[in-house]
């Protein structure tokens, strides 16, 4: 199993994912970085969260058009895992991977805090560790993670069982006192049709060691390397 | 070819929630401007580009929009495509 973390200029959670798959997985990691063309062989690939290009233009815009985003494209078309955290999601909803856009946070804060998430889908490839209704306390940091969609493609997620997770409070009500930056229907991440696509703002990096003050965000990698041995 | 000098004007589309617009717009109120109506923030993106005409520049423009310059999903674009003015 070989999990590739893609790393743009001005990524900064590169190396949380990379230690992630190696330590918790006891797994090879590898940065691809986002000139080259070549994904080495993967079997997932991370797009991790940052500033790629400074937020130049749009968050994830220019990163989105990056020689290496056309392997990754081609790999998630393919049916490839690929998960985009924080800057990662941003990047795979301008590259059209995922539906959707995201845009300031409504209230023009920075929010970086844990916050609670009501897992909405429990499949594979990266949340089929947790259950429907399960309530996390995941990280996040960012400044434009208000997700917004058409209606319809916004029912359309919703029919075919997309979203993945939802902001909630404590106790898993997912009301809009619990949602830190504005997204329609408190949406924290989706996935694409096929499933194989994952795109959420939280950080699940950064929730999987006890030290970080949190392990619910392990179950994304084992999920995946479950997923990876079954499907080997 | 020629060299057109073109401007591309992206705003925030019209009931899409545009935060800035409306922080600017508080602002704004706040210093004693009065009658200020809906704010919006965008940005203009200037540069030149050599085409066969000004039909076949716009056309680049209206691709360049699309695929980069506006978000499809939240930004509305407006293109101006003027004669270069030559700098000296």
């Amino acid at each position: 199993m070989k999990i590739g973390v893609v790393t743009f200029p001005g990524s900064n959670c590169d190396y949380d994912c990379y230690k992630a798959v190696e330590e918790l997985l006891q797994a090879e990691a590898v940065y691809l970085w986002h000139k080259e063309h070549d994904l080495q062989s993967v079997d997932a690939v991370f797009l991790p969260g940052g500033f790629s290009y400074g937020d130049y233009l749009r968050c994830g815009a220019i990163a989105a058009h990056s020689p290496i985003m056309r392997e990754v494209i081609e790999f998630a078309n393919a049916g490839g895992p690929v998960a985009g955290i924080c800057n990662g999601f941003q990047i795979l909803c301008e590259s059209g991977l995922l539906p959707g856009a995201l845009v300031r946070n409504r209230t023009l804060k920075f929010r970086s805090r844990a916050v609670h998430l009501r897992v909405e889908r429990a499949e594979p490839p990266f949340t089929s560790e947790y259950e429907v209704g399960q309530v996390l306390r995941i990280p996040i940091a960012h400044g434009e993670g208000c997700y917004i969609a058409d209606p319809a493609v916004l029912d359309e997620l919703e029919a075919n069982g997309q979203v993945a997770f939802r902001y909630c409070d404590a106790e898993g009500n997912v009301v809009p006192a619990a949602n830190p930056n504005g997204s329609v229907r408190n949406i924290a991440g989706i996935v694409n049709a096929a499933g194989n696509v994952l795109g959420m703002m939280p950080h699940p990096e950064r929730a999987v060691d006890p030290l970080l003050g949190s392990t619910d965000g392990a179950p994304v990698f084992r999920a995946l390397a479950g997923h990876l041995s079954v499907a080997r | 070819m020629t060299d057109y000098s073109i401007e591309v004007r992206v705003t925030p589309r019209r009931g899409i929630l545009d935060p800035q617009g409306k922080a600017v717009g508080g602002a704004l109120t706040s210093l004693g401007f009065g009658g200020v109506g809906e704010v919006h923030v965008g940005r203009i993106i200037v540069f030149s580009l050599a085409a066969e005409g000004e039909p076949q520049a716009r056309e680049t423009a209206q691709a360049m929009c699309r695929q980069l310059l506006a978000n499809p999903v939240t930004e509305d674009f407006r293109i101006t495509v003027s004669p270069a003015e030559s700098v000296g």
